[in-house]
């Protein structure tokens, strides 16, 4: 097959960029870290609020370790539970979430977490919050009616003024 | 009357006539179907203005009660009919004109075709019922266990059976030809039509599977529930492979028709074979690199669909090259010199090569912003914002729709035998999708990577909405209106042309770019078994595995009882 050389050098430089692209791609997410979420088992959605059943009968945050979360969050129409998060600025902190009813979207503003959320299933991912403020978690799949109302909030905290004010 | 007193461009226009009357189904049948696509476009268009404005904090949603309940039901139908309705009907009616000219053979069966279009119309009706009385509020994607009245999903079903059908009449027609033509090279518009048909019949199956196995017999109360997961992951098996159904019959303007508006030629015509047959085996299996966010798939998976999608933004680079290289002949044989005098002498008073070029100049930013969305980490920024309207409308609300109407350009005199309306309007209307497009995406796409904002939502209610937010969006409804004028100009020169346009004394042609490379088409561009069978083993390679583990997990979780969540 005929080719002119001009189109071949296009070629050549059009598999060359996306080689390029590939090779960026996987140096950001092997050596950055930046992941998304894979597989993390299936649950039930009509037995979760079960008490006891499951971390998420009474979603939660809780403190492994001094500087280190992880948070159980519920999705349902049309709110995250818990609606509020408070951490301590330098956390990093684990979110499992999974909804109860239809599928909702966990995006937190300004971060790389960024997730669907499906019924039957747990989505996870982990960042790292250094700057005190306030965060809002919003729902980014369409889940009905109320959908734009459904949000939630992760407020970091200053260390520094906490210890202050402890004194 | 002797034969020898009629003069040579009677004759011409005498035998066009003859020409046109053997056609006369194909006609009638591409008349009907691009007419429904625009009929269902200017409602779809009518509301996508309303979601703008509501956006700009004016929700009209309230004047329109009751025939519109909620922003949702309006996005539900602006989906539905603009990205499934308009993009299917207008294809299979081009297609039904393109192949069959380009064959030189009117369609083999034309009970086949008639079905096809018939079942297609039915399934619109059915579709239409419970969109309109508020059942079906689940947007475009119909996520389960979202629940549609069934009517919803059967009417779907038979839309994309009756495509299936028109796509048989036109592979049966083919095969005719072939009989007929042993060792002829197919000619190129016949055979990339085909070639976009044939990955059309791959492509669906996912959402096929998705429908008659789980969601139909859900919504009829036979299965007890849905795995959200395996919906989605069939939904998308077709969702990204249905962008290329939409792209294709574009490239097949742009590189069949759109040389020849230009005055020049196509500049490789075999390469562009290749385009097409790297398309059919490329556009299914890259589905998982819009489940990036889903729980429940390996990340090595994504990953593998990810480059498979790099590997799709290839032929389109191809295309970047050729398309531009065949206008630069036409600029060229029209006078123009230098490196960018050819640009300037291009046919820039025809509104039907206007509209595609500016589809193709709104098209490139589109896949731009496509190959971020493809980058597994860099999606992370995006994914769901703003940004993916954005996208999608620079590509299917551009590349594709603003192709259609500079196709409808010639396509409606045809049909209709009457001159274009207002060539002044309908030059109007290309600029103005031009420019319209611009703010309206750059809005949404800003909005989207700086701010987050969520697509799919009513952002004039949402309480977290931030005040930093107001100049994109306003920016994204000055895009609004001035698509508004593009769209209205739109309507006026087609319902004009076909009301009170002039009456041609010949018929139109179908504009067909010549080869500009005459070398022979090697024979392995004209053959279909291993090209197929390439893209069936890709599909099963990128897909088993994962659809195998998915049906074996499958948990059918039943609603929780009396959920409407619309």
């Amino acid at each position: 097959m005929h080719v002119d050389k001009y189109e071949q050098a296009w070629i050549r430089i059009s598999i060359f960029v996306l080689v390029i692209f590939i090779i960026a791609v996987l140096t950001a997410s092997v050596s950055a870290g930046i992941q998304v979420p894979g597989v993390e088992g299936r649950v039930d959605p009509n037995l979760i609020t079960t008490p006891g059943a499951s971390p998420w009968a009474e979603p939660s945050v809780r403190e492994l370790a001094p500087g280190k979360y992880e948070a159980y969050v519920l999705a349902q129409i049309w709110a995250f539970r818990p609606g509020e998060i408070r951490i301590p600025a330098g956390s990093e902190i684990t979110f499992y979430v999974t909804s109860k009813d239809v599928q909702h979207g966990f995006k937190i503003m300004e971060t790389n977490i960024n997730m669907m959320v499906l019924p039957g299933q747990v989505s996870k991912l982990k960042t790292t919050f250094d700057k005190p403020g306030t965060y809002n978690i919003v729902c980014h799949e369409y889940c009905g009616i109320g959908h734009h109302t459904m949000y939630g909030k992760i407020i970091v905290e200053e260390v520094a003024t906490e210890a202050a004010a402890s004194e | 009357m002797s034969v020898q007193s009629i003069s040579q461009p009677q004759a011409a226009a005498s035998s066009a006539k003859a020409s046109e009357a053997r056609f006369a189904l194909e006609n009638r049948l591409t008349g009907w179907q691009i007419g429904i696509a625009m009929a269902a476009l200017s409602l779809g268009i009518f509301l996508g203005i309303v979601q703008g404005l509501e956006h700009a904090g004016l929700n009209l949603y309230t004047y329109l009660q009751p025939a519109f309940k909620s922003y949702y039901q309006g996005l539900t139908i602006h989906g539905v009919l603009n990205a499934l309705v308009w993009t299917t009907f207008f294809i299979t009616g081009f297609f039904t004109t393109a192949i069959t000219r380009s064959l030189d053979m009117p369609i083999s069966k034309p009970w086949l075709a008639r079905l096809g279009f018939g079942l297609m119309v039915v399934g619109l009706l059915m579709t239409a019922y419970p969109l309109f009385a508020n059942l079906a509020t689940v947007l475009y994607t119909f996520y389960p266990p979202l629940q549609a009245h069934w009517t919803f999903y059967l009417g779907l079903t038979l839309i994309v059976v009756g495509s299936w059908v028109a796509g048989y009449a036109f592979f049966f027609t083919y095969a005719a030809w072939r009989k007929e033509n042993k060792g002829v090279t197919t000619p190129f518009i016949a055979q990339a039509s085909l070639i976009t048909m044939a990955m059309w019949q791959i492509a669906t199956l996912g959402v096929a599977v998705e429908i008659l196995a789980m969601l139909l017999p859900w919504s009829l109360g036979l299965l007890p529930g849905t795995d959200a997961l395996l919906g989605r992951t069939l939904f998308w098996y077709t969702g990204h492979s249905l962008v290329y159904f939409w792209l294709l019959p574009a490239y097949v303007s742009w590189y069949g028709m759109v040389p020849k508006q230009a005055g020049g030629k196509l500049f490789s015509e075999n390469l562009a074979r290749l385009v097409f047959w790297l398309f059919l085996l490329l556009s299914t299996p890259v589905g998982f690199h819009h489940q990036y966010t889903d729980p429940g798939i390996p990340q090595g998976w994504k990953m593998l669909h990810g480059l498979f999608t790099f590997g799709v933004a290839f032929p389109s680079l191809i295309t970047a090259f050729t398309v531009a290289a065949s206008l630069e002949s036409g600029g060229r044989a029209r006078g123009g010199k230098g490196w960018f005098g050819w640009i300037k002498k291009l046919p820039w008073d025809n509104p039907s090569f206007t509209a595609q070029n500016f589809a193709m100049i709104l098209f490139a930013f589109g896949g731009i912003s496509g190959v971020t969305n493809a980058s597994y980490s860099l999606n992370l920024a995006v994914h769901n914002t703003t940004w993916i309207p954005g996208h999608f409308h620079l590509t299917v609300g551009s590349a594709t729709t603003l192709s259609f109407f500079g196709i409808a350009y010639w396509l409606v005199p045809k049909l209709s035998g009457r001159g274009l309306f207002s060539r002044k309007a309908a030059l109007a209307q290309a600029w103005t999708w031009l420019f319209g497009m611009i703010f309206f995406s750059n809005g949404m796409h800003m909005l989207g990577l700086h701010f987050g904002a969520p697509r799919r939502t009513m952002l004039g209610a949402a309480p977290y909405r931030d005040a930093a937010w107001n100049p994109m969006l306003m920016e994204s409804v000055l895009g609004v209106l001035i698509l508004t004028v593009s769209a209205f100009l739109f309507f006026y020169v087609i319902i004009g042309t076909v009301l009170a346009g002039k009456k041609l004394k010949e018929p139109v042609e179908m504009p067909v770019a010549e080869s500009m490379d005459t070398s022979p088409t090697p024979a392995w561009l004209d053959t279909w078994r291993g090209w197929v069978y390439g893209a069936v083993a890709l599909v099963i390679l990128a897909y088993g595995p994962m659809l195998y583990v998915l049906f074996n997990e499958m948990q059918l979780i039943p609603l929780p009882p009396g959920l409407r969540v619309w």
